[in-house]
């Protein structure tokens, strides 16, 4: 009776549209499986054995896409209770603690925003110990390194947007290091002698932090700037960035082998 | 979590103890710890017999028996000292513990594989593992592991974020400072190297350098071996230099920034009480100092150029002069593999890397400041 139904459901022309292939069982409904797949088809069709091995990649690198994937769901979520305003912040951040409904979300964003920057490190260890980096993935090591640094703004940006004490200060001690950018920061080596006709080019209101901060010290322009690198502007370059990674992935050879 | 800990700690009977009878090996340990000392015995007795033994440690045994030591000393810790207890159960630095294991695990399995993998190519054997050129269907194979790690994943995520409350200090107050102030703790290695460097080198360069090392590292590294398999002895420089920066001058530095630095960045043991009056005395001198003063027996010279002089030959030597010097001695056969180019980028980053230990060895034997002092210009090093 049952199988029947399933029989007719799999037979159905729905089933038939989404599906382009019968139930993977033999070899070519597999290799069907992960071709007509958006999403599985990022994997070649058959992969060495030996690449694939827990011990060989740790499946750290799909960890931190997975970690990605993660933050992106519950950071949409967390969007719809949470205003960037210092008026507003914090006590946005109180009520997801005690109203909403599973209020497990921001608990949940900031330990996989943790375990990614770990994950993305693990990662890295192993591509590195694997010598995976070499010809011919020396590019793609560079687009990974890159990813690496987003990830950590990323999670960077996110820190402030609670705007609690651990928020502001642990932002004002990392955004202080943009004070002192050579030439660009107002306490950085050389600053003085960037002028123009004798006026100085770099001024409190002008230097590599304020453009950071939008204003001298982290205030309410910094959270909304903040805000907006950490919701668009860096997951839309972490988006493309992984999306060029993975299929550099595949053309590059797959899962690195001995040559 | 840290009431939950205590709480659990106390029902069981086992409340953290302040007895007299650990107080000889806390104060050993805290004596130990300071970083002068820490530092290079890490590096002395954990680091490079970490290389040497690598066939021996990384038997499955040994492995296990240094994991349950390293348990036993990391979370035993927990139960003989409250001031522990407090720091390594505060929720942001969960993270680090998890990353700890985590860097653990995960350079034991590449040691392994690299033990078994460069046995094998003693023996001109084929690499057991990695050699076979099988393959498997992506599904179900790859697609099934990638489902596991999913679930895995996905519980781990719910059940830390269950048992631990996302961090949330008092509203954010422009005013007042905590006491320390500390930048998230993936950031705290270059926090830690503020004790030795002005913002602009450890803020902006050497992140900076961090990243061009990384991405120029596929290009300069010219070694055709060891690409897409476990191994240390067909690119012993390439690991040793790597693993030197991520684990002693990124990780260990984490651990030191978040856990053993207080108020106003003093050092505390991991089991001495956070004194925020702790006064510690700045003795640190300049190169200049000792050069035109203690050395020279005369006054600092009024032109800020003659007065650094000594440091601005130095950085000089160290930076330009000493790649040349390594092109010509023990690094010959790297400097003709790779090139001019290639070799220059290299060795630049490697300099920049090697001026770390440098400064602090300075610092601890000589209480060196900088080596250019020139607060005319902003520029000290």
């Amino acid at each position: 009776m049952i199988s029947s139904v399933f029989d007719y459901i799999r037979n159905s022309q729905v089933w038939n549209s989404i599906f382009r292939h019968g139930i993977p069982r033999d070899r070519r409904t597999r290799v069907m499986a992960v071709m007509s797949n958006v999403f599985l088809h990022l994997h070649p069709v058959a992969v060495r054995k030996s690449g694939i091995r827990l011990s060989f990649t740790w499946c750290m690198g799909g960890l931190t896409f997975f970690l990605f994937l993660a933050e992106a769901i519950t950071g949409v979520l967390l969007m719809f209770y949470y205003r960037p305003v210092p008026e507003r912040a914090f006590m946005d951040i109180i009520a997801l603690r005690s109203h909403v409904t599973l209020g497990l979300l921001r608990e949940i964003h900031r330990w996989g925003a943790h375990a990614m920057i770990i994950a993305i490190w693990l990662h890295m260890m192993r591509v590195f110990l694997t010598g995976s980096y070499k010809p011919p993935r020396e590019f793609n090591w560079g687009v990974g390194v890159i990813l690496l640094v987003i990830t950590m703004l990323l999670s960077f940006t996110g820190y402030l947007l609670p705007w609690d004490q651990l928020a502001i200060w642990a932002i004002t001690v990392g955004s202080n290091m943009g004070k002192a950018t050579p030439g660009f920061g107002m306490q950085g080596p050389l600053t003085d002698f960037v002028k123009i006709g004798g006026i100085p080019f770099v001024t409190p209101r002008s230097d590599a932090a304020f453009i950071l901060l939008a204003g001298t010290s982290v205030g309410e322009n910094a959270l909304l700037r903040f805000y907006v690198l950490h919701c668009i502007a860096l997951p839309l370059a972490a988006a493309v960035l992984i999306a060029i990674h993975f299929w550099r992935i595949r053309k590059d050879g797959g899962i690195s082998g001995p040559m | 979590m840290t009431s939950l800990l205590l709480n659990t700690l106390a029902m069981a009977g086992k409340a953290p103890m302040e007895s007299p009878a650990w107080d000889g090996f806390k104060n050993l340990v805290n004596a130990l710890s300071v970083p002068e000392v820490s530092l290079p015995l890490i590096f002395f007795l954990v680091f490079i017999p970490m290389f040497v033994f690598y066939k021996w440690w990384t038997k499955p045994a040994v492995a296990a028996l240094l994991g349950i030591v390293f348990c036993i000393f990391y979370f035993g810790s927990m139960l003989i000292d409250y001031d522990y207890l407090l720091i390594v159960t505060k929720a942001d630095n969960v993270p680090i513990t998890i990353m700890l294991v985590g860097v653990g695990v995960t350079l034991w399995v590449a040691f392994r594989r690299a033990a078994i993998n460069d046995t094998a190519l003693a023996q001109g054997k084929p690499l057991p593992v990695e050699g076979k050129d099988d393959k498997v269907l992506v599904w179900p194979d790859l697609v099934y592991t990638e489902m596991l790690c999913l679930i895995l994943g996905s519980i781990i995520l719910v059940v830390w974020s269950i048992l631990l409350r996302a961090p949330l200090e008092s509203p954010a107050n422009p005013l007042g400072p905590p006491n320390p102030s500390k930048a998230p703790w993936y950031f705290l290695g270059l926090q830690e190297m503020l004790v030795y460097f002005d913002p602009w080198m450890a803020g902006v360069i050497l992140p900076g350098m961090i990243v061009s090392g990384l991405i120029g590292m596929p290009y300069f590294d010219t070694n055709p071996k060891g690409n897409g398999y476990y191994t240390i002895k067909e690119r012993p420089f390439a690991i040793f230099t790597w693993l030197l920066g991520f684990i002693i001058l990124w990780v260990v530095l984490i651990i030191f920034g978040t856990f053993l630095r207080g108020p106003n960045w003093n050092f505390f043991g991991p089991y001495q009480y956070w004194d925020s009056h702790l006064s510690v005395p700045l003795t640190n001198i300049n190169l200049s100092d000792y050069v035109w003063v203690f050395g020279l027996k005369q006054p600092l010279p009024d032109n800020p150029f003659v007065r650094e002089m000594p440091g601005i030959i130095f950085v000089i030597f160290w930076v330009c002069v000493l790649p040349v010097i390594l092109a010509k001695t023990i690094m010959r056969k790297m400097y003709n593999q790779m090139g001019m180019l290639r070799f220059a980028y290299m060795a630049l980053h490697l300099v920049i890397m090697g001026m770390m230990p440098l400064k602090m060895v300075l610092r601890w034997v000589f209480t060196l400041k900088y080596f250019i002092y020139l607060p005319e210009f902003n520029l000290n090093l």
